[in-house]
């Protein structure tokens, strides 16, 4: 049976699209922030794969080629990216201060929380680039040397602070401007803030799907030069 | 038939970001250099939306699926977060709400000064 398994890829894939396939039928019938499809579906094969002892790799051996549509699938930012350009040309200034400040302030925290907590630098290197969308995350946390899983799994963080805080905290820094509502949600959560950026309004949903092109872009830059400067203290 | 056209376009950009990712000596991944190539290729209008629009928006739509397979890789790295967890987690909440903060407060700033400029310059031209 195990060798059976081994064979075929279509074990990883099958069990990945019914786990995520259970984790949209959750979201539909809850609609409570926690029940986000891709969380779920981690959960429920990381708890089938060690209750039945099939190792890691039996599973990612089929469910990798799943994986590869990720580099096209991140090439497609480019569209809404590009139908946000009017939004992009009006705001620029905002959209360049507003995400730089963010994300350098970011990088600074991350890493002097990391310092402070002494946490392995690979540990560390995994958060750097937690703010992006997962996509992005996971080739710049490849690229400064941080483990991919540790990346997936603070993106997700991320985002779900966003659709669960994130308004709590606009209103408590008199954040009111729909269009800097928008790219804090975006440059801080990513898709998962920005669904909740497309729920306070058009404006703050337009903003926000365009923080997480020009973030994912930005970090892609800064990323590596603070993980470089850790590598050096 | 008009998806494989679509898919095709969208492959060989990616295959020319791969390319440009083993050329080019920077920590960029090759999925960013075929993001902006894309994005320059529809604001020159070599490439048209409607060429790439649907199979863009469905491969979008599904992207979270495309993560399960490296999020399901965390079991593999419970030896490194294990005693780690509380810190790890802070960590992630405490900057996540920095970002929202400055970057919320930095945008709000420069809207509000352009604001505040362009009712200044009406002003003037209506008095």
């Amino acid at each position: 049976m195990a060798e059976l398994l081994q064979d075929s890829i279509y074990f990883g894939v099958a069990i990945s699209l019914f786990a995520y396939w259970i984790g949209v039928k959750c979201k539909e019938k809850w609609n409570f922030p926690l029940m986000n499809p891709l969380l779920i579906s981690m959960v429920l094969i990381i708890l089938f794969l060690w209750i039945t002892k099939i190792p890691f790799e039996t599973y990612s051996n089929g469910a990798k080629y799943i994986t590869y549509f990720l580099t096209p699938a991140t090439v497609c930012f480019a569209v809404p990216l590009y139908r946000q350009l009017q939004a992009l040309k009006e705001n620029m200034g905002a959209v360049l201060a507003g995400i730089l400040c963010g994300s350098l302030a970011h990088g600074l925290i991350v890493m002097g929380m990391g310092i402070w907590f002494v946490l392995p630098e690979e540990l560390i290197c995994s958060i750097l680039p937690k703010s992006v969308t997962t996509a992005i995350a996971l080739g710049v946390s490849e690229e400064i040397g941080g483990i991919a899983a540790v990346t997936v799994v603070g993106v997700t963080i991320a985002g779900l602070s966003g659709n669960i805080l994130g308004p709590v905290l606009l209103k408590w820094f008199k954040i009111e401007e729909p269009e800097a509502q928008g790219l804090a949600l975006g440059t801080a959560s990513h898709a998962i803030g920005t669904s909740k950026a497309v729920e306070l309004g058009e404006i703050q949903g337009a903003m926000s799907s365009l923080a997480i092109v020009v973030t994912g872009i930005l970090t892609v830059v800064l990323a590596p030069w603070m993980a470089s400067v850790l590598a050096t203290l | 038939m008009k998806y494989i056209f679509q898919f095709g376009i969208i492959a060989a950009v990616s295959l020319i970001g791969e390319l440009l990712y083993v050329i080019l000596p920077l920590p960029v991944p090759a999925s960013v250099y075929g993001l902006v190539l894309m994005f320059v290729l529809l604001c020159t209008g070599i490439i048209k939306l409607k060429w790439i629009e649907e199979t863009a928006d469905y491969l979008l739509m599904i992207m979270p699926l495309l993560f399960v397979e490296p999020s399901v890789k965390l079991m593999t790295s419970f030896g490194i977060i294990q005693g780690r967890i509380l810190p790890l987690f802070l960590m992630c909440i405490v900057s996540w709400a920095v970002v929202m903060i400055i970057t919320g407060s930095v945008a709000q700033f420069v809207i509000r000064m352009r604001k505040k400029k362009e009712k200044r310059t009406e002003e003037k031209t209506n008095g």
